[in-house]
């Protein structure tokens, strides 16, 4: 799958109503360790199967980092059925990505 | 077998890499996180020689490009132990073991915590270690740094553009970093200084909302709501692993001197995790280059 630009447009119809879990990674241009996780993101993309992937970036969306209370980049939060279910905060491996999920 | 198993990718794992594949060895590095170590954190490099301007990403990716090019292999595995086996060093990760003749421990340094209660927790939900990472987040709000030396004072002085209140807090009544740095936060109207307290106990359901302030002169706690707390008192090392392996000083630095050996033949050490005065890219990358080159001279 691709992964996924989510915006305040989409947000609602990509993840909050979303019947796969999604993960969501907040991140910015400017953030290091931002890039750093930009390919791992990737990765996840074209393997999962049961959940889809996509990114808010927080300069253009600061609502939606506000609302989630994104306070760091990267953050990584997964959605099911509309609801926050795990977070990850700073670079992360994949497999840690992973069991956001579960 | 490996020649030469470095154990952090980071500026001085990298540099080592390049230098034992250039003469020829065999090299694997493990890395824990992300290639890059430190530095990546930090949006412009201004003094690493032959460079005038760069991002910390763009340092770490060329240094990365050039390891892996040159043949150097990096594996994304925390190295939980090492064996001193004699010819044979057994590096083993959390997810297996691998057999080297040479080590290189490049493991860096990583940012002191307060060590206060919740703090891990609260990381990304207020707590912080970088002001120029995550300052943005809290524009109009009150924070607070916790430090004394000048990378407390320059985080103030960076918070202090963007929130409402910024509170320096410091467990002396002097600091350690530039009195000059010190008189122009004074001058500023949002920066509010809070001497010789300590932050007992950070507060709040889900994120930071208040600190609790304990006075070293009389022993009184206060409240102070903030919603960030930037915490800014210094690195340590991250060598715990290592420790019965190598002699390490108080602070667990590795011990080393210019050669980069340490106490055990066929272990060499290079950057931020060794003891050393001026920890820098720079000084990371000449330790890097040293410890290759002394890690060949052992095997041959
Ligand atoms: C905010 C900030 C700004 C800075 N700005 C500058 C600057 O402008 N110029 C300059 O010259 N220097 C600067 N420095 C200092 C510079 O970043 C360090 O001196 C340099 O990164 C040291 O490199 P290193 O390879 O020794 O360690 P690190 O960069 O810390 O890399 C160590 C690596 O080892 C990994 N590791 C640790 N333990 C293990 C393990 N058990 N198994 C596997 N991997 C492990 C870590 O994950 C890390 O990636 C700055 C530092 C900071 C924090």
């Amino acid at each position: 799958m691709e992964v996924l630009h989510i915006t305040t447009e989409n947000f609602e119809s990509e993840v909050v109503k979303s019947e796969m879990p999604v993960l969501v990674d907040f991140w910015a241009s400017w953030c290091g360790p931002c890039r750093m996780l930009a390919p791992v993101i990737e990765e996840l993309a074209g393997e999962l199967t049961d959940a889809k992937i996509g990114k808010i970036n927080v300069d253009e969306e600061p609502d939606l980092a506000k609302k989630y209370g994104v306070m760091s980049i990267p953050t990584v939060i997964a959605f099911k059925n509309g609801e926050e279910v795990g977070r990850s905060v700073g670079f992360k491996p994949k497999n840690a990505l992973v069991k956001l999920l579960k | 077998m490996f020649d030469i198993a470095i154990v952090g990718a980071g500026t001085a794992g990298l540099s080592a890499a390049i230098y034992g594949v250039r003469a020829g060895k065999s090299v694997i590095v493990f890395e824990a996180l992300t290639y890059g170590g430190q530095i990546i954190n930090t949006p412009e490099v201004e003094n690493y020689p032959g460079i005038r301007q760069i991002s910390g990403f763009d340092f770490a990716t060329g240094l990365y490009e050039q390891a892996t090019g040159l043949g150097a292999e990096v594996v994304y595995e925390r190295v939980i132990r090492i064996d001193d086996q004699g010819d044979t060093k057994l590096v083993v990760t959390e997810d297996g073991q691998y057999e080297a003749k040479s080590v290189i421990l490049a493991t860096g340094a990583k940012n002191r915590p307060l060590g206060v209660e919740r703090e891990e927790e609260l990381i990304g939900a207020g707590v912080s270690y970088c002001a120029t990472c995550d300052g943005a987040f809290f524009r109009g709000k009150d924070v607070a740094v916790v430090g004394g030396g000048n990378t407390a004072l320059e985080d103030a002085a960076y918070l202090s553009a963007y929130c409402r209140t910024v509170y320096l807090i410091h467990r002396r009544d002097q600091f350690r970093g530039e009195e000059k740095s010190v008189e122009r936060l004074r001058k500023k109207e949002n920066v509010k200084f809070v001497l010789e307290s300590r932050v007992t106990a950070l507060n709040g359901e889900g994120k930071l909302e208040s600190i609790t302030i304990e006075h070293g002169k009389n022993g009184e706690t206060t409240q102070l709501a903030v919603e960030g707390l930037f915490v800014a008192i210094g690195q340590m090392p991250d060598n715990e692993a290592f420790a019965n392996l190598v002699d390490v000083d108080h602070s667990g630095y590795i011990k080393a001197m210019e050669s980069c050996e340490t106490n055990v033949p066929g272990i060499f050490t290079a950057g931020d995790c060794r003891t050393k005065k001026v920890r820098q890219l720079a000084t990371a990358a000449a330790d890097g280059a040293i410890a290759a080159l002394a890690a060949c001279e052992y095997i041959d």
